[in-house]
């Protein structure tokens, strides 16, 4: 077992959830909330990644962040190394191609708060942050824990845009995934069914986590009228 | 005082409205459809108005819409309370934090005070840490009626606000708030499809007819043939 890789999947899987938390969260309420003939478009490139393979994603921003373009040297001289190849370059490919999974749970559980809620709260003074955070957020418990949960997971299994855009660096790109394609690859698969396993652990306990929540809240049940 | 010019098109409804509200309580008189809400929305600025339509909103020299010169008001910063039919309480907070959720930034003792003397005039003391949930329709009639109250409104807008309350709390009800009002110099504006709750108050009326403003003057002139047909019945059982 790769203990070093299972901490870095861990470890970028949870910091990609966490910065994915603080874009989709607002994405999410401008999307519903929002009035603007753009918000079609912007949802669409929202999605961009969900529809386009992880190999093509993973070269575009190899390319994007590498010393080809300028903003690839832009960013290069500002970090002082490129970010192709290192952690953060990891953090940033998986934050554009887990988006998608952040945002789409969040603008579902958003879409069916009652607007007559968001109108109350916006005739009792609340702007759009309090709205969110006040309504929309705990009226939508389960689509936020779906978001994080699909998050993590879709980066914790993420390998396309890894193996592109961080290659197999021991402790700075090699994730579980690249770990089980590499012991694949040697015919290994004593340890490759274990590295699966522990992914596949991880993945089932994640959904368990969801789905549990779900019964816990069950519906309300009916109230009689008695006025 | 509230001056009004509304001409705008939702679908195929057209709302053409004109007029002044100078009386403390006018009632809009209509039938299902005629436009109450849709006007009581564009008053609270719950829906704006889109360029290419005239709409003109001053309450008390004051312009809350106005689209020649783009402006428009977010409801928050309108100073109008809105009650409206279906209640919309938040469902994960109680009674009393509902009615607290306006006075966001006062001092915690000073909002405490607020919510109980909102929820006394409401009459719904009782209910203060009960969730919506767990409220009859009346009950949380009474609580949205203390929540719009509690920011302290300068105009208040009712969309047939007490249509769950039997006929003698609704009355109760209305005297209280009628009162209420008085003393503390806020304009209201209902609106009902209910002939008796709008003669009850003995109002200005604005008679409402698919959009149009048919009519508008004391309750016993606007509504004298809807009282004539109310008499009418009762006579005949």
């Amino acid at each position: 077992m790769d203990w070093q890789a299972f901490a870095l999947s861990l470890r970028l899987a949870t910091v990609t959830t966490v910065l994915l938390l603080a874009i989709a969260v607002p994405l999410a309420a401008l999307l519903v909330m929002g009035r603007s003939r753009w918000l079609a478009a912007l949802e669409a490139l929202t999605s961009l990644a969900m529809v386009l393979p992880p190999t093509v994603l993973g070269f575009f921003l190899l390319v994007l962040l590498g010393p080809r373009t300028a903003f690839g040297r832009g960013i290069a001289t500002l970090l002082g190394h490129p970010l192709a190849f290192s952690f953060d370059g990891l953090v940033v490919g998986s934050v554009i191609y887990s988006l998608p999974f952040a945002v789409q749970p969040l603008v579902a559980g958003f879409a069916a708060v009652d607007t007559g809620l968001v109108d109350a709260a916006r005739l009792l003074g609340a702007g759009p942050a309090r709205i969110v955070s006040s309504v929309l957020i705990p009226l939508a418990r389960r689509s936020l824990l779906a978001s994080v949960i699909l998050s993590f997971l879709h980066t914790m299994g993420e390998f396309g845009v890894v193996l592109m855009l961080g290659g197999d660096i021991p402790g700075a790109t090699r994730t579980l995934s690249i770990v089980l394609y590499n012991q694949v690859e040697n015919f290994d698969y004593a340890a490759a069914n274990r590295t699966a396993g522990i992914l596949v652990g991880i993945s089932v306990l994640a959904l368990a986590l969801i789905y549990s929540k779900a019964r816990k809240r069950g519906m309300p049940p009916p109230r009689r009228e008695h006025a | 005082m509230l001056e009004l010019a509304l001409d705008a098109r939702r679908g195929s409804f057209h709302l053409y409205v004109e007029c002044s509200f100078t009386s403390s309580w006018t009632v809009i008189f209509g039938p299902s459809g005629s436009g109450k809400t849709t006007l009581l929305r564009l008053l609270a600025g719950l829906d704006r108005a889109r360029r290419d339509e005239g709409v003109r909103v001053t309450f008390d020299g004051r312009d809350l819409a106005q689209t020649k010169r783009s402006l428009w008001l977010p409801p928050g910063q309108r100073q109008v309370g809105f009650v409206a039919q279906q209640p919309a309480l938040f469902p994960h907070l109680s009674a009393a934090q509902n009615v607290a959720y306006g006075l966001h930034g006062m001092a915690r003792d000073r909002r405490a005070t607020r919510v109980d003397e909102m929820l006394a005039l409401a009459g719904a003391t009782d209910l203060a840490a009960r969730r919506p949930q767990d409220l009859s329709g009346g009950q949380a009639q009474r609580v949205a009626l203390a929540r719009a109250l509690a920011p302290g409104p300068r105009l208040l807008l009712l969309d047939e606000p007490f249509s769950a309350l039997d006929g003698t709390a609704s009355d109760a009800l209305l005297d209280r708030l009628q009162l209420w009002l008085k003393e503390n110099q806020v304009q209201a504006i209902m609106a009902t499809h209910d002939a008796p709750d709008a003669l009850a108050t003995g109002a200005e009326v604005l008679l409402l007819t698919e959009g149009r403003l048919t009519a508008l003057g004391p309750a016993a002139q606007v509504l004298a043939a809807e009282r004539e047909r109310l008499l009418n019945r009762l006579k005949s059982r």
